[in-house]
């Protein structure tokens, strides 16, 4: 039961990854361009409501729909690592034009090519583990 | 129930987002796609190169699931919901794609000149896909979390680090845009 509500949940992110045109290279490219508010848009709204929606759920105490309390774990506070890692990841994604979500969105919608950039992620990825405690953090 | 043929505007677009990072919320979980590469590479048996890849990978079954329903969701939407699926992007940005050499700016969903199957046997366009692909792996790992981590759930949660990735995510797309792609194309 609980597969088929994440399942349901996944095929709604993908429907609106596709729909709000977030998965189109075209969309990220016009955003760093400073040309278009759509892409600025969607991420403000999602960021407000997120932001209202966070703080209810605190304050309130809101439990999940199973009745279990929610936690939210803050992350760990340092610099180099979000920085370093945010401009590696914003220079793929500006040259992809994909970040993790809409790359599988992409393969569902037929673009074969996207598959060599979800295995060069895979790659990017194991390439992180195997040099974790080479970089700074 | 013609609007939902159009390209979503966007604050139906960012509502939506919230709605799916709340929807996971509410089922005690989180949103953020990124941690589901780490898990793939656990499954492929990375944890036998890197102590990083060794973890409880069934626990994070559920956020594969997320991304089967992803995938679905892609045909769908491409299947049944668009009728028109050009991006009509800034007609100055379709100049200046199109002076870069991007035939396809405005007439696609995706450029031609990235995302045809002819790229299989393109070198260059093959090469710059391996490239972005690889550093979103790298970048999104090193920095804990992607756009969906980090820019929709994280400064939701109104975390600094968080802010910090998203400012890092913004300077290394501009330099690519505005440095590197001068030079690429």
């Amino acid at each position: 039961m609980r597969t088929i509500i994440y399942l349901l949940i996944g095929i709604v992110f993908g429907i609106t990854m596709f729909k709000s045109e977030a998965a189109s290279w075209f969309r990220i490219y016009e955003m760093f361009k400073f040309e278009a508010f759509h892409m600025y848009g969607i991420i403000g709204v999602a960021v407000i409501t997120g932001v209202i929606g966070t703080f209810l759920i605190k304050r309130f105490n809101v439990r999940s729909f199973y009745g279990e309390p929610i936690k939210f774990y803050p992350k760990e506070k340092k610099v180099k690592r979000y920085l370093f890692g945010g401009i590696l990841f914003g220079l793929g994604w500006a040259l992809a034009g994909a970040c993790p979500g809409p790359m599988f969105t992409l393969v569902g919608a037929g673009f074969a090519p996207i598959l060599v950039v979800i295995a060069s992620a895979l790659l990017g990825t194991f390439v992180y583990g195997l040099l974790k405690n080479k970089l700074p953090h | 129930m013609n609007w939902i043929y159009e390209p979503w505007p966007w604050y139906v677009s960012g509502f939506m987002i919230a709605l799916i990072m709340f929807l996971l919320i509410m089922v005690g979980k989180n949103f953020g796609m990124s941690g589901n590469l780490r898990t793939m590479c656990t499954i492929c048996g990375a944890g036998n190169k890197a102590d990083f890849f060794r973890f409880d990978w069934k626990a994070q079954r559920w956020n594969l699931v997320v991304v089967l329903g992803a995938i679905i969701g892609g045909f769908i939407a491409h299947e049944f919901l668009t009728v028109e699926e050009a991006v009509a992007i800034n007609p100055n940005t379709v100049a200046d794609l199109q002076a870069l050499g991007f035939e396809s700016a405005g007439k696609a969903y995706l450029p031609n000149e990235l995302f045809d199957t002819s790229v299989f046997t393109d070198i260059k366009s093959l090469s710059l896909l391996i490239i972005g692909g690889f550093l979103v792996g790298l970048g999104a790992r090193y920095a804990g979390g992607c756009t969906s981590g980090h820019a929709i759930s994280g400064l939701s949660d109104l975390q600094i680090p968080s802010l910090i990735a998203v400012i890092g995510f913004f300077i290394g797309g501009l330099i690519m845009i505005h440095f590197i792609f001068p030079l690429l194309f």
